[in-house]
């Protein structure tokens, strides 16, 4: 018998579809409010890519907290981090950023989200094994010890590149937007929106399509079941810190671009996002953090066109609407 | 006839509880022992810290020539050993085909494994692709047991598999371990039903406060109903 034969006549699993459609139910109900259709396409737009960017720094965190149980307080360090690293590869590559040549652009924006990735990726590892290996288990000792790890990273960035904010722009071809009518989209937010996608669709192949992806799963289920079957979870941790760590810097590199300046405190400033992101999306889950990225970027938009004061909270209320109405998030994960 | 399995004086302490305290066991190859006693005697204790799930403070846990007893659960698992817990402990979100490929380390799944577990738990094959967490109680069972044995294992330790099962599937469970058996796998089980017990088991070791008081042939203790009342509290024909 075949185990593909025997899959044929069987029940398949339903996908929940509500919480993945409430971005779009509140882009609906705030259309209405926001009269102009130009000005919905523009914050739409500006929200879905803000929405990716904080996808991608948020989802290596949802991966560390729900697979290793681990609060990572330092995950904002790494953010900051891939964002100073950028600058180190615009700073010599001036002249290819400021080209006018799409490929020498694309090429100096892909060397600097290389290098974020790999550099965090490397310093994950270290932070793993010096800081987050000898707390685990012990939540209150992590959120000490990864805050003391992000305070000192901090300090470190401010000592080697300066207390000023450092300049960064992006390359001359994502420079200005693109006009469709009277609504206005950045060219840079369209790049911001591929990669974020291109990110959350390699994870999902990752995770759904591979014996890796699979153990990262069952390993935010039950880790020591994973054990207990032989594999060893904790060079799988280090493999997913690592990766945690790579996505922030990338978030962070291009969230940076998206600014237009780099300071060391900006980790700290995501980080409280990166978590309501990851708690809205149900722990350990990176769909849920995927729709719940898009989700509050969407949110923030709407509320700083439609109510600029109710914006600095919109996030907060947004994540208690969710839980009271799924406590453990749009699409929590069994075990928590 | 030869022993897979050894315990020495094995001591476990969880927290400031002292749970095993000096458990001497043997487990001779190809055959099931059963260990049975009471609520908290150490019985899952005792699965777990073979496992390497917790680590013994003391004495010594050899499979064959092996020692586990400083191997961490995923070397100990490496060396052929299978564990199906009593808390089942399956990935509620990853369907029954994903835990069953979770449980095959080495290699693919195999077809006529596979086929050859499906004849003791059709309904595996029913919900090939559903998710393990909407499984009924007796089905999350049978996949537990059906992902230790998804590959040939030298040693298989069980906690309670038939606990929550219908008698019809008990009777399959039942089949299932004594086919196993045939196979030269060494089986130690905890289990409370005593038919199982006695259907299945070829050894048994009692355990009382973390130590073995009883070991001897299953048989024998089935039918002496004062040694099951003095070491059990009840006999196996009130039981039934």
């Amino acid at each position: 018998m075949s185990a593909l034969g025997a899959s044929q006549a069987l029940p398949r699993r339903r996908p929940e579809l509500l919480p993945a459609l409430t971005p779009l139910l509140v882009a609906l109900a705030a259309a209405p409010f926001i009269g102009s259709f130009s000005t919905f396409v523009t914050l739409t737009a500006a929200g879905l890519a803000m929405g990716m960017m904080i996808f991608t720094m948020a989802s290596g965190l949802t991966l560390v907290f729900g697979m290793m149980d681990v609060l990572n307080f330092g995950h904002g360090a790494f953010i900051a981090l891939g964002a100073y690293v950028a600058t180190l590869v615009f700073a010599p590559l001036a002249t290819w950023s400021s080209a006018d040549s799409f490929s020498l652009n694309l090429a100096v924006f892909i060397l600097a989200a290389i290098a974020a990735s790999l550099v965090c990726g490397a310093f994950g590892w270290v932070f793993e094994r010096l800081i987050v290996k000898p707390v685990y288990g012990q939540h209150l000792k992590q959120i000490l010890a990864t805050i003391g790890g992000a305070i000192i990273a901090e300090q470190l960035l401010y000592a080697v590149f300066g207390p000023a904010q450092i300049p960064l722009n992006v390359p001359k071809t994502f420079e200005g937007s693109f006009v469709f009518g009277e609504a206005a989209i950045e060219k840079y937010r369209v790049l911001a929106m591929l990669v974020g996608l291109a990110v959350f669709l390699s994870e999902m192949l990752i995770l759904n399509r591979t014996k890796i992806g699979l153990l990262i799963r069952a390993g935010v289920e039950n880790r020591e079941m994973v054990e207990a079957l032989g594999y060893r979870v904790d060079r799988l941790f280090v493999a997913v810190f690592m990766a945690g760590s790579a996505l922030a810097g990338l978030g962070g590199a291009m969230m940076a671009l998206y600014r237009g300046q780099v300071h060391a405190s900006m980790g700290g400033e995501f980080l409280v996002l990166c978590f309501i992101v990851i708690i809205i999306g149900g722990l350990g889950s990176v769909g849920g953090s995927f729709v719940a990225s898009i989700l509050v970027a969407l949110i923030a938009n709407y509320a700083g066109f439609l109510a600029p004061k109710l914006a600095l909270v919109s996030n907060i209320l947004a994540m208690v609407a969710v839980l009271l109405w799924r406590p453990r998030g749009l699409y929590p994960v069994s075990r928590r | 006839m030869s022993v897979a399995l050894t315990l020495e004086g094995v001591h476990t302490h969880i927290g400031r509880y002292h749970i095993l305290q000096g458990v001497d066991l043997d487990a001779p190859a190809g055959l099931t022992t059963m260990l049975l006693g009471r609520n908290g005697a150490g019985k899952t204790t005792t699965l777990r810290t073979i496992m390497g799930l917790w680590r013994a403070s003391k004495g010594r846990i050899a499979l064959g020539a092996t020692p586990l007893q400083n191997l961490v659960a995923s070397d100990v698992a490496r060396l052929g050993v299978g564990y199906a817990p009593e808390t089942m402990a399956l990935f509620s979100d990853l369907s029954v085909k994903e835990n069953l490929m979770l449980g095959a380390r080495a290699r693919p799944l195999d077809d006529a494994r596979l086929a050859w577990i499906f004849g003791f738990f059709p309904v595996l094959k029913k919900f090939w692709l559903s998710r393990a967490g909407v499984l009924s109680g007796g089905q999350k069972q049978m996949l537990s047991i059906a992902r230790a044995i998804v590959e040939p294992r030298e040693l298989l330790l069980i906690d309670e598999p038939t606990k929550g099962l219908s008698p019809a599937i008990v009777g399959a469970l039942i089949a299932c371990l004594n086919e196993i058996k045939a196979t030269g796998v060494t089986i130690l089980m905890v289990e409370q039903n005593f038919r199982v017990a006695r259907e299945v088991g070829d050894e048994v070791c009692i355990m009382d406060n973390g130590r073995i008081v009883h070991r001897g042939g299953m048989a024998e203790l089935a039918v002496d109903d004062t040694l099951q009342n003095r070491l059990l509290g009840l006999s196996l024909d009130a039981h039934q």
